[in-house]
C-alpha cells in the first residue's frame, strides 16, 4: 500500500485515496471549436509512461481534495505531491508539461 | 525420562515440564518448549506424512518454516481445525490434537501408494498429456480422482470459532529476524531514540544462536548471549519484541505485513485473546535479517523418513534436546555438516561416515571430525538409500560412479550449502545478483528504504554476520534521523564453516534420477525437471509451471536453487541466464482469518438501511440489495407470491394511493453564487431560467457523451439546488462534480455537500395522494394550481420541516416528502395512518420498476449501459441545445454518436401477451439466418403489467424509432418469441394523470 503525502493532510495510506489518471490535461476552453480528432485525443489519449509520471489523486476518504503526484511507475516511489494549479518541478517534468 | 532419543539440551537448561498431546489418535509425551516435530522425534516418530503425488512415506526434512513434508492438521474440533500446519512450527501444549494428512486408511498403510508402481506413468506434464480426452471425463472422472489422490489437508467443515484482529503500526526501524544479525541490528538501532520493532517467526528469539554450542560472543555461549541481548532489548522502552510473528509480505513504501500467532501455542487461551493479529507496519527504515535456508542434496531416494538437513538435526539436538537418529550418515558439500555431525556425536549418536562431494577437504571442521575418529570420504556421493517407513542404509560410491558400499543408518544428514532468504528483499523490488561462490542469489541494489544483513545477505561467518547486523542497525537509525548514543563492539569467537555450496543433482546416472527428489512437497524429481528441458522449456518460469517444482505451499524454499542447477547443467546455460522465479507473498502460508480480521459476518460489508427499514421489515417486506442499501422489494400478504404482491401493489397505486420509501436516492446540496452556472456545465439541461420552487429532470453525461446519471433537481433558491441522483450513483456523481469544480473551474463559487443520509424520502403516488397528504401539511397549498407537477415547496408536515416535491416516477399524481432522516419513520407512519381510509398500500422497488416502465421512464444502469446517449434513450428533449458547453456536449456530435442506426429506446409488445420477455435477451430480424445471427438490440426491461393486463418490455433496438409497428424476433432456448415495436410510453401517453 502506497504512502501518499496529501498536500493538505499529510502522509496517509493509499486506501484513503482514489487515482484520477494523468495530470496536467486541461479541459479545452471551447470544446465545440475542436475537430473530432482533437476532441478524441483529449478524451482518450494518455501517456503510458515508464518512469516519472504526473498523476492526479483525490483524498477521497479524507479531505476530498484533488492534488497531483509525481510517481516513478517502475518503482512506485512518489517523488513529490503538489496542489492543483501548481506545476511539477522542472527537473521532474516528463515528456509533457 | 524414558525417551531414548532425549538428551540434554545444548544450553544445559533442563527443567521442562511434561506435555501430553496426540498425533493420529495416539498419545505422546513431549516437553515444554518442544515443537510437534521435536516431540515426535523424541518419541522415535519420523514418519509424518505421505507425499502429494506418489504417496511416498515422508518425514521431517527441516526444523523450521521451510519444511516441505511434515504438514499436519491441528485442532480437536472442526471450528478450531487448521490443516497444512508445519509440525516443525507447531508448538505443543497439553491436549494438542494433531493428525497427518493425505493418507488412507492410515499413515503406515496408505492405499494411495499404488501410485508408486505407476510412477513411470506420472512424469512432468502428465496431467496435461494424459487426461485430455474424452473431454467430458475431466470434470466427472479424472479431476475428482486426482483431487482425492493428490492433496494436502482438508478444509475444516465448520466456520472458524476464533477471532482475528488487525493493527496498524508505525516505527522508525523494523527488523525482520532475531538471529545474530537481527539482534545486533536491534541493539544498535535502539541505542538511540528510534522506535524499533524486532519480529521473528519463531517462539523463541535468537535464531541460529539457539542451536550453536561451539561459538561464543562477548565471552558468553551463543545462546546465552542471545538471551542477554533480548533482556537488554526488553528493558528499552523504544523496542517492541514480537516473537511468533512472521513478516510475510513486503508492500510498497516500506509497508510490511506481519502475522502474529497469539494463542496457537496455548492450552487455555484467555477468551479475550484473538488467535492471530495482522500487523500492517509502516517503517521508516527496514533491516532484513531473515537468515538463510540450508539446501538438500538431490540423490536417489533422498526423501525417506530419517533423511534431513544437517542444520536441522543440529537444531533438534542442541535446542530441543532430541537426537533424530543414532546411526548417522552425513552427505555434504560444505563444512557446516561437519559441525552438525560433531554435535550429534557429542549427544551420543554414532557417525558412520561423512560423505563429501568435494574433491578434497581440509580445514578446522574436517580436521576436528577426523580427530574425533569420524571417517571422512571425499569426492563421494550417497547414490541411493533403502528403508520404507524409515531409512535403513545408504549406498555410497565415488562421485564418478563405481561400486557402492552399503552403510547401515537410521539418519542421513544432507547439506548443499545455504540459500539466503531474499524473499522480502525481492518483493521490495530489489535487484538480486547471483553469487557463483555461494551458488545462490544475494541482494543487490535496493529500491526501498531497507538493507539486508547477515545470512540473508550471503554472510555466513558469525563475526561478519554480527558486524553487518550492527552496521545495518546503526545505518537504519541514522537514515531515520536518529543519532546513536555510542558505539559498542562485539567479541566473536567462532570457527567459520566457509561458504562451499552445490546446486543441482549429484547423480551421474540419469536413469536413477526418477527417484531423486528436487521438490519434496510437490513430488518433483530431477528426472521431471530434465524432461521439461528436453521438451523445450528453457525459462525457469516455464519449467516451474510445467513440472510444478517450487509451486507447493513452501514455494520452493528448499527446491528452487536445485531445480535451477539441474536446468542450468542440462541446457548448459549459466544460472543467472536461466532466470529466477518470482518471490511472492506470503512468505509462509497465512490464514484467511488473519486477512479477514473482523470483516466477517455482519461486519463483512456495511449494510445501509433507511430510517423506514424496520417498519418495512415488520410488515414482512422482502428486501433486495441495491449497492450496499437494503431496499424493500415487495410487501407480500399472506399467501401471495411476488407476482401477486406486485400486481396488487401496482393496481392499488394506480387506483388509489401507494407509499414508497425512496430514501436511498442520492442527494447533493449545491450552493453558491455560481450554483446555476455549475449546474449548466454539469447537466445537459438548461438551469438558468428554472425558477426557485420548480423541479426539473436532469441528465448528466460523462465527457464521452454517454449518460452517467439522472435525477430530479429542485431549485430551492437562486443560489441553492437540491439535486437527487440514482441510488447507486450518488458517490460517483459527487466525485465527478468535485473533480470538475476543483480542477477545471476552481473560479466558480460553489459548494457541494452530500445530503443522502440527511433526508428521508417518502413517495406518495396515486390519484388520492393529495387527499392523504393535505391534512398533514402546514404552510403549503397542495392544490393543482398552487403546486403544479414538477414543483417544490418548503413547509411542515406533521410538525416536521419538509421539502415537498410534486413529482412522479409512476405517471400518477405524486409527491415526494423529504424530511430530516430522524423523523422519517414518524412521518411515514403518520402518512400511512392518514391513508388508511384510501386503502394506502406500501410498495417496493419491483412495483416501482413496473410502474415506471409502463410510462417508459428509464433507469440508469438498466436502460443505459455506458454506451447510451440522451437521444438513444429518447431524452433528446432534456439536452439544452442552445448551451455553449456542458460536460459531454462536444462528444454528442462525434460521427458515431449521430448515426441513424444507433440503438434507440422503444417499447416491445409480445405477440402473445402472456409471454414476459427476459431482460438481456437479444433481438434479431431473422431467426432463421445462419449462425451467427446479426443482433439488432436487446431487451432492457420486461415485466407483467397488471395495469395493461399483458406483458410489457423496453428495448434498445438499432434505428428503433423508425421501426414502429415492425415485428422482431427474440430467439430463446425454447423457441422464438415475436414482438412488435411500439412507443416506449405504454400507459397514459398524454400524461393526464400526473397533471391531475
Amino acid at each position: 500500500m502506497l504512502l501518499i503525502n496529501c498536500p493538505y493532510c499529510g502522509p496517509r495510506p493509499e486506501a484513503e485515496f482514489a487515482n484520477g489518471g494523468q495530470a496536467h490535461i486541461a479541459r479545452p476552453a471551447d470544446p465545440m471549436s475542436l475537430t473530432d480528432d482533437e476532441w478524441a485525443a483529449y478524451l482518450y489519449m494518455r501517456d503510458n509512461t515508464k518512469g516519472l509520471h504526473h498523476e492526479r489523486w483525490r483524498h477521497a476518504n479524507g479531505c476530498g481534495r484533488f492534488f497531483n503526484a509525481s510517481r516513478d511507475t517502475t518503482t512506485d516511489v512518489i517523488k513529490r505531491t503538489y496542489r492543483m494549479g501548481e506545476r511539477p518541478e522542472a527537473e521532474h517534468q516528463g515528456a509533457k508539461p | 525420562m524414558t525417551d531414548t532419543y532425549r538428551v540434554r539440551r545444548g544450553d544445559g537448561a533442563e527443567s521442562r515440564n511434561a506435555v501430553h498431546f496426540t498425533f493420529d489418535g495416539k498419545s505422546y509425551q513431549g516437553l515444554a518448549g518442544d515443537t510437534l516435530a521435536s516431540a515426535l522425534i523424541a518419541n522415535g516418530v519420523h514418519l509424518v506424512g505421505r507425499s502429494f503425488k506418489y504417496h511416498r512415506p515422508r518425514g521431517f526434512v527441516s526444523a523450521g518454516s521451510e519444511e516441505p513434508n511434515a504438514l499436519v492438521g491441528v485442532g480437536a474440533t472442526q471450528s478450531r481445525y487448521t490443516p497444512n500446519l508445519l509440525a516443525t512450527q507447531v508448538e505443543i501444549y497439553d491436549g494438542l490434537v494433531a493428525e497427518s494428512q493425505n493418507r488412507w486408511p492410515s499413515l503406515e498403510t496408505d492405499a494411495g501408494f499404488l501410485n508408486e508402481y505407476f510412477s513411470s506413468f506420472l512424469p512432468a506434464g502428465f496431467y496435461y498429456k494424459t487426461f485430455m480426452w474424452p473431454r467430458t471425463a475431466w470434470k466427472k472422472l479424472y479431476e475428482p480422482v486426482i483431487r482425492r489422490m493428490a492433496g494436502l489437508g482438508k478444509a475444516p467443515a465448520e466456520s472458524d470459532a476464533d477471532r482475528y484482529t488487525q493493527v496498524f503500526a508505525h516505527c522508525d526501524v523494523l527488523i525482520v529476524g532475531a538471529g545474530p544479525a537481527g539482534l545486533a541490528a536491534a541493539l544498535e538501532a535502539s541505542n538511540s531514540d528510534a522506535t524499533v520493532i524486532l519480529c521473528d517467526e519463531q517462539a523463541e528469539m535468537g535464531g541460529s544462536l539457539l542451536s550453536d554450542r561451539s561459538a561464543s560472543i562477548d565471552g558468553m555461549q551463543a545462546a546465552d548471549w542471545a538471551r542477554a541481548a533480548l533482556d537488554e532489548l526488553r528493558k528499552r522502552p523504544n523496542v517492541k519484541l514480537m516473537s511468533r510473528t512472521t513478516a510475510f509480505g513486503w508492500y510498497p513504501h516500506n509497508f510490511v505485513g506481519l502475522n502474529e500467532r497469539v494463542t496457537d501455542h496455548l492450552s487455555n487461551p484467555a477468551t479475550n485473546q484473538p488467535r492471530e493479529r495482522l500487523w500492517q507496519v509502516r517503517a521508516k527504515e527496514v533491516v532484513l535479517a531473515a537468515g538463510a535456508i540450508e539446501r538438500p542434496l538431490v540423490f536417489t531416494d533422498n526423501d525417506r523418513p530419517g533423511i534431513m538437513l544437517a542444520g536441522a538435526a543440529r537444531t533438534y539436538v542442541n535446542r530441543y534436546g532430541v537426537v533424530p537418529g543414532k546411526q548417522v550418515v552425513v552427505f555434504t558439500a560444505c563444512d557446516s555438516a561437519y559441525r552438525a555431525a560433531l554435535d550429534l556425536k557429542a549427544a551420543g549418536a554414532k557417525i558412520q561416515v561423512i560423505v563429501d562431494l568435494r574433491k578434497s577437504v581440509s580445514g578446522h571442521w574436517v580436521d576436528k571430525a577426523r580427530a574425533e575418529g569420524i571417517m571422512v570420504r571425499s569426492d563421494s556421493i550417497v547414490r541411493g538409500t533403502s528403508g520404507w517407513l524409515r531409512v535403513k542404509s545408504a549406498q555410497i560410491s565415488n562421485a564418478q560412479g563405481g561400486d557402492a558400499e552399503t552403510v547401515a543408518c537410521d539418519l542421513i544428514l544432507m547439506s548443499g550449502g545455504f540459500t539466503p532468504s531474499v524473499h522480502l528483499f525481492s518483493q521490495s523490488r530489489g535487484k538480486l545478483s547471483y553469487s557463483e561462490e555461494l551458488r545462490a542469489y544475494v541482494p543487490g541494489e535496493s529500491v526501498e528504504r531497507e538493507r539486508s544483513v547477515g545470512a540473508c545477505k550471503g554472510l555466513f561467518a558469525l563475526e561478519s554476520v554480527i558486524e553487518s547486523g550492527a552496521k545495518g542497525g546503526r545505518d537504519a537509525a541514522a537514515k531515520a534521523g536518529f543519532s546513536p548514543r555510542g558505539e559498542r563492539s562485539y567479541t566473536v569467537s567462532a570457527q567459520s564453516v566457509g561458504a562451499d555450496a552445490f546446486i543441482g543433482s549429484v547423480m551421474t546416472d540419469h536413469q536413477a534420477e526418477k527417484r531423486a527428489w528436487v521438490d519434496f512437497q510437490n513430488d518433483v524429481t530431477a528426472k521431471d525437471v530434465r524432461l521439461a528441458t528436453r521438451e523445450g522449456f528453457r525459462s525457469i518460469e516455464h519449467v516451474k509451471r510445467y513440472t510444478t517444482t517450487g509451486m507447493a505451499t513452501d514455494q520452493g524454499k528448499l527446491s528452487n536453487m536445485n531445480a535451477l542447477g539441474v536446468v542450468s547443467k542440462q541446457i548448459d546455460v549459466a544460472v543467472p541466464k536461466v532466470g529466477l522465479t518470482t518471490f511472492r507473498p506470503p512468505y509462509t502460508p497465512t490464514t484467511f482469518g488473519s486477512f479477514a480480521g473482523q470483516s466477517r459476518g455482519d461486519l463483512f460489508d456495511p449494510v445501509r438501511k433507511t430510517s423506514i427499514h424496520a417498519w418495512a421489515e415488520a410488515q414482512g417486506a422482502r428486501f433486495e440489495d441495491v449497492g450496499v442499501w437494503k431496499r424493500a422489494w415487495y410487501f407480500p400478504q399472506v399467501g401471495e407470491d411476488r407476482h401477486a404482491a406486485v400486481a396488487r401493489e401496482c393496481k392499488a397505486t394506480r387506483e388509489s394511493v401507494g407509499i414508497f420509501d425512496a430514501s436511498t436516492l442520492g442527494k447533493i446540496e449545491i450552493v453558491g453564487k455560481d450554483a446555476a452556472e455549475f449546474m449548466n456545465r454539469m447537466y445537459t439541461n438548461a438551469w438558468t431560467k428554472l425558477e426557485p420552487g420548480r423541479l426539473r429532470y436532469g441528465v448528466m453525461l460523462r465527457e464521452d457523451g454517454f449518460i452517467m446519471d439522472d435525477g430530479v433537481v429542485g431549485r430551492m433558491a437562486t443560489d441553492r439546488f437540491h439535486v437527487t441522483t440514482t441510488t447507486g450513483g450518488a458517490a460517483r456523481v459527487l466525485s465527478m462534480m468535485e473533480d470538475y469544480l476543483q480542477t477545471e473551474w476552481p473560479d466558480l463559487e460553489v459548494w457541494l455537500t452530500s445530503t443522502t443520509e440527511q433526508w428521508s424520502v417518502i413517495a406518495l403516488q396515486g390519484p388520492n395522494a393529495r387527499k392523504v397528504l393535505e391534512p398533514l401539511v402546514e404552510g403549503i397549498d397542495l392544490s393543482a394550481d398552487a403546486m403544479p407537477h414538477m414543483s417544490v415547496r418548503e413547509g411542515r408536515i406533521c410538525g416536521v420541516p419538509t421539502r415537498l416535491f410534486r413529482v412522479s416516477f409512476t405517471g400518477e399524481l405524486g409527491f415526494e416528502v423529504n424530511v430530516p432522516a430522524g423523523y422519517g419513520r414518524a412521518v411515514w407512519e403518520a402518512i400511512f395512518a392518514a391513508g388508511k381510509p384510501y386503502g394506502i398500500t406500501p410498495y417496493g422497488t419491483e412495483t416501482m420498476h413496473v410502474l415506471r416502465a409502463e410510462k417508459g421512464y428509464i433507469i440508469v444502469g438498466q436502460e443505459t449501459d455506458g454506451t447510451v446517449t440522451p437521444d438513444d434513450a429518447g431524452l433528446g428533449w432534456a439536452v439544452g441545445k442552445a448551451k455553449r458547453d456542458f460536460v459531454g456536449k462536444r462528444s454528442l456530435s462525434r460521427p458515431a454518436l449521430v448515426r441513424e442506426d444507433r440503438k434507440q429506446l422503444v417499447g416491445l409488445l409480445t405477440t402473445d401477451p402472456k409471454v414476459v420477455l427476459e431482460e438481456g435477451a437479444q433481438i434479431v430480424l431473422d431467426p432463421t439466418h445462419p449462425i451467427p445471427v446479426p443482433m439488432i438490440g436487446h431487451v432492457t426491461s420486461a415485466y407483467w403489467s397488471a395495469t395493461l393486463n399483458r406483458s410489457i418490455a423496453l428495448a434498445l433496438v438499432r434505428g428503433g424509432r423508425s421501426r414502429m409497428g415492425e415485428e422482431l424476433s427474440i430467439p430463446m432456448p425454447d423457441g422464438v418469441i415475436k414482438a412488435k415495436v411500439v412507443d416506449s410510453i405504454l400507459f397514459d401517453p398524454k400524461g393526464e394523470r400526473l397533471n391531475a
